[in-house]
């Protein structure tokens, strides 16, 4: 069978982007920045012409699309994952040393910026992926943050202890997919509908009790403790790296947990490959004496305990109080992770991330003052999903029993 | 192990699935279940699985009466199944979906899948399978895929085996193969009830043949007893299998397909350079194991098909780049493979199915009103010359048997002029009686003068119906040959082998 040319021509056609970047590169001199205090050493930082870095950059983006011209049409192979990888990474930077060029480019805290953006979406799209690979259609990612960071904040306030707070959040998740997973599981109603309901309810919900609740004592209601950093010695004194992700809250040490957790159960495990068999033909898990039913709600509701937790970042590991709407739809560019990383954790948080930089870079660019419109910036990370999904990642099937109600004769 | 079930009934609503059922089948014998489509065969092997809890009766293993609650609990006794519809996950390898069910694990619940793969070596070895544990289930070919299904149910140490029509969706040749099987199963000592409706199989393997019709037991027949005599029982009437036609009298080539080729969304080749021409009054039947592009071929000459290329002629006309309906009004008969999906309108009455590609023309449209008297009267006339069975013209398609279904859809296609008749499998899944009347039907067409095209999956409606028969494999056609050519040449011709 002939291999799809897609992505050696979906990377010819981006190459012009690099070439247009390179043809106005600007010739001032970026100065990347590296440093935090807590580094055992201080890595110096270093000044490069944009111009320069894009004549490179474009350089490998030539030498990348042909390599994967090669495989594609030569050794008649799909092109590897490093190669349009590097070819992504050269592209970014590229983008990034002009947006900065004259300016100072604080690397660690862009990046650090960039992780707390991206937790709650990692949080997000695990809950997606563990509600997805056992068959049932998440859309209501996004009620279930939002139910997270209320009740956390709430029960924090009120007993003014974090961890009960963070209890809170799980078990509010965790009831917010199981509303999801009675209506889909034993009511058969379309899971996308229930999903989108789910999410306009909460919102409603948490609107309510913030105005007439939350409001009314804000020192009780709605002033939790907030988590402390936490720095790991030596990792966190790494350069650069060590402080993005090594001096964090406990939430965030969670979440690694989390996003090892559930790619170790989902694919090493007893239990993962019957929530998978279920997600793929729930009669033949059936037949093999599968309690279909009884995983289905067990795997929706892992997920949404995790949404909830993700919840809590927002108001226990960063703002430290809740406010109406506070997750931004958070949990549908979750969603988008997830199908970006093709319902694989790993990838789906490495997709979040992703996701977490360009929104992140929309407010470092603002601070620096430069002239590209912030809505542009805030665009491209989703202007980059579709042509990622239409082209990098090639045809991309999810679970074949989403969204799909199990009926036992 | 000798299994017994005992005064099975089971109900769905106020139909009776089973009633009243006894079986026994001994260790060392190959007990087959003989009945058509809708007899309870299925119904009476998902209780004995577990999957339906019966309303009344036993289940006895070994004199013993046992309870399943569920799938799980009939493995464990040590009854495995291999199903019709492959109970297999298509993204999984060969050992998960081995394993299924009863993963073994090592420390720390983690999979152990190393050692299942050893077990999935060792008993493919065992029967000469030589199936690979890594390999993904949904790459590989459908006979092969029944073989993990088999050791899936072989794994779990079962006794009894049941094959629920394990040969439909085989070539003659793996089918053989399977019979092979069956019986080295059967010298091992294991209880196999095979089920299925084909006399030739449960005539070469069977020890011992049960026939059920309408949910009861009929009796017993013997291995020994005539085709004719087996499908009597099973149809309760005396019955004739052979296809009554006169040798067809060919005009001239009225219908001429050139090197048509096909592709579908994901830009692989489905058709390849089709090349055939069929005569007036003339059957050409297009065999060879579903999915090898009949389905395509068939969409292709009716304007269904997105993306061809070559030549389809019909009295000198090109039918490439017509639409539907330009290729309906040439005279164009089309009865599509799935009927309930693309044949009729559930939700619609009989009348309503039977003017369905008329609906906008006289008689039964003027101007922009339904001429529902004219529709009324033709809808009677076609429920008498049709013989369907039903309440009267206003009964909703969805309430008839699948026999009167497809009834509806060839009284609509027969009922205008034809230059042209394309039926795809015409007679899956129907009744005995149904299935003459279909046959008869076609050859009446036939001997009115016009070129058919039938699409056939059983070698048996191949040879019967079909004047002369074109093989397809893999998008190609291997060969086209008169009808009768021995089975085990056209069985090879359906594996890819020309002639």
């Amino acid at each position: 069978m002939k291999q799809s040319k897609r992505t050696p021509l979906a990377l010819a056609i981006l190459s012009f982007v690099g070439l247009w970047l390179w043809l106005t590169a600007p010739t001032q001199v970026t100065t990347i920045q590296t440093t935090t205090d807590t580094d055992i050493f201080a890595l110096p930082s270093f000044g490069v012409a944009a111009s320069l870095i894009a004549a490179v950059a474009y350089a490998i983006l030539l030498v990348t699309t042909a390599v994967s011209a090669w495989w594609v049409i030569k050794l008649n192979h799909k092109t590897p994952r490093w190669v349009v990888l590097t070819f992504g990474i050269a592209l970014v930077l590229t983008i990034l040393v002009d947006l900065f060029a004259g300016k100072t480019m604080p690397i660690t805290s862009l990046l650090q910026g960039s992780l707390a953006l991206a937790v709650p979406l990692i949080f997000g799209s695990l809950a997606g992926v563990l509600s997805e690979r056992v068959g049932i259609v998440n859309i209501a990612i996004d009620s279930q943050l939002l139910a997270g960071a209320f009740v956390s904040a709430f029960v924090a306030s009120i007993s003014d202890n974090l961890y009960a707070g963070l209890l809170g959040a799980v078990i509010a998740g965790a009831l917010v997919s199981w509303v999801l997973a009675v209506f889909s599981i034993k009511y058969i109603v379309d899971q996308i509908i229930v999903g989108v309901v789910l999410n306009v309810l909460i919102v409603g919900l948490t609107n309510f009790l913030f105005s007439t609740l939350l409001v009314s004592d804000i020192a009780a209601f709605n002033q939790p403790p907030r988590f402390e950093k936490i720095l790991v010695p030596l990792l966190g004194q790494i350069p650069v790296i060590g402080p993005v992700l090594f001096n964090q809250t406990l939430i965030v040490y969670l979440m690694y947990l989390a996003v090892a957790g559930v790619f170790i159960a989902l694919f090493k495990t007893r239990w993962g490959l019957r929530v998978r068999a279920v997600g793929e033909y729930p009669k033949a898990a059936d037949t093999v004496g599968i309690k279909v039913f009884q995983t289905r709600y067990i795997s929706v509701m892992i997920g949404g305990a995790l949404a909830g937790l993700g919840g809590s970042f927002f108001t226990l590991g960063q703002v430290g109080a809740f406010g109406k709407e506070m997750t931004n739809g958070a949990g549908y560019i979750a969603l988008a992770a997830l199908i970006f990383g093709r319902w694989n954790p790993i990838y789906a948080a490495l997709a979040a991330l992703l996701f977490g930089f360009a929104q992140n870079l929309q407010y470092g660019l603002a601070i620096i003052g430069s002239d590209v419109p912030s809505e542009f910036l805030l665009m491209l990370p989703y202007a980059l999903t579709v042509v990622a999904v239409a082209g990098l990642v090639g045809k991309v099937t999810g679970p074949a029993a989403a969204g799909k109600a199990y009926i036992k004769s | 192990m000798k299994l017994e079930l005992r005064g099975i009934t089971k109900r769905f609503g106020a139909m009776t699935a089973n009633d009243n059922v006894n079986l026994v089948a001994q260790g060392g014998q190959i007990h087959c279940l003989l009945g058509e489509n809708g007899a309870g065969k299925s119904t009476l092997m998902n209780v004995l699985y577990g999957l339906y809890q019966a309303d009344g009766g036993d289940i006895l293993l070994d004199d013993r009466v046992v309870k399943f609650s569920g799938p799980g609990d009939a493995m464990a006794a040590g009854i495995g199944m291999v199903h019709q519809h492959f109970m297999l996950i298509p993204v999984f390898t060969v050992a998960e979906n081995v394993i299924l069910g009863h993963e073994p694990t090592k420390f720390g619940g983690l999979l152990d899948l190393e050692s299942a793969r050893a077990k999935v070596r060792e008993v493919s070895a065992r029967f000469g399978f030589e199936l690979d544990p890594d390999a993904i289930v949904g790459d590989l070919a459908v006979g092969v895929q029944q073989r993990v299904e088999i050791i899936k149910a072989l794994i779990g140490d079962a006794k009894v085996l049941v094959f629920d029509e394990p040969t439909a969706v085989l070539t003659p040749q793996e089918t053989d193969e399977l019979m092979q099987i069956m019986k080295q199963l059967r010298e091992q000592g294991t209880a196999i009830v095979f089920i299925t409706h084909k006399l030739r199989e449960v005539k070469e393997v069977a020890d011992k043949i049960t026939v059920i019709r309408l949910g009861k037991i009929v009796g017993e027949a013997d291995p020994s007893s005539s085709a004719n005599e087996l499908a009597s029982m099973m149809v309760g009437r005396a019955v004739d299998l052979d296809v009554e036609k006169a040798p067809a009298k060919p005009g001239s080539a009225t219908f001429k397909v050139a090197g048509l080729s096909a592709w579908n969304h994901a830009g692989t080749k489905v058709l390849d350079d089709i090349n055939l021409e069929i005569h007036q009054g003339e059957i050409l039947v297009i065999a060879g194991v579903q999915g090898n592009g009949q389905t395509e071929l068939t969409e292709a000459i009716i304007g269904m098909h997105g993306k061809t290329h070559g030549s389809i002629e019909l009295n000198g006309q090109q039918l490439i780049g017509k639409n539907v309906k330009q290729v309906l009004d040439l005279g164009v008969g089309f009865v599509p493979e799935d009927r309930t999906e693309d044949g009729l309108v559930a939700e619609f009455t009989i009348a309503e199915n039977l003017m369905l590609d008329r609906s906008d023309r006289k008689p039964f449209a003027k101007g922009i009103s339904l001429q529902l008297d004219v529709l009324k009267k033709f809808a009677e006339e076609k429920l008498k010359q049709f013989d369907i069975r039903a309440q009267g013209i206003s009964s909703k398609a969805s309430e008839l048997s699948g026999g009167n279904q497809q009834k509806v859809v060839l009284a609509r296609e027969l009922s205008r002029e034809l230059s042209l008749l394309v039926a795809s499998q015409p007679t899956r899944g129907l009744d005995v009686g149904s299935i003459e009347f279909v046959h008869e039907q076609i050859v009446a067409t036939r001997d009115r003068g016009v070129p058919v095209l039938i699409v056939a999956t059983e070698l048996d409606e191949a040879t019967q119906l079909g004047d002369r028969i074109a093989v397809m494999y893999r998008g190609k056609i291997v060969g086209i040959v008169p009808s009768d050519t021995p089975r085990s040449v056209l069985g090879q011709m359906m594996a890819g082998i020309s002639s």
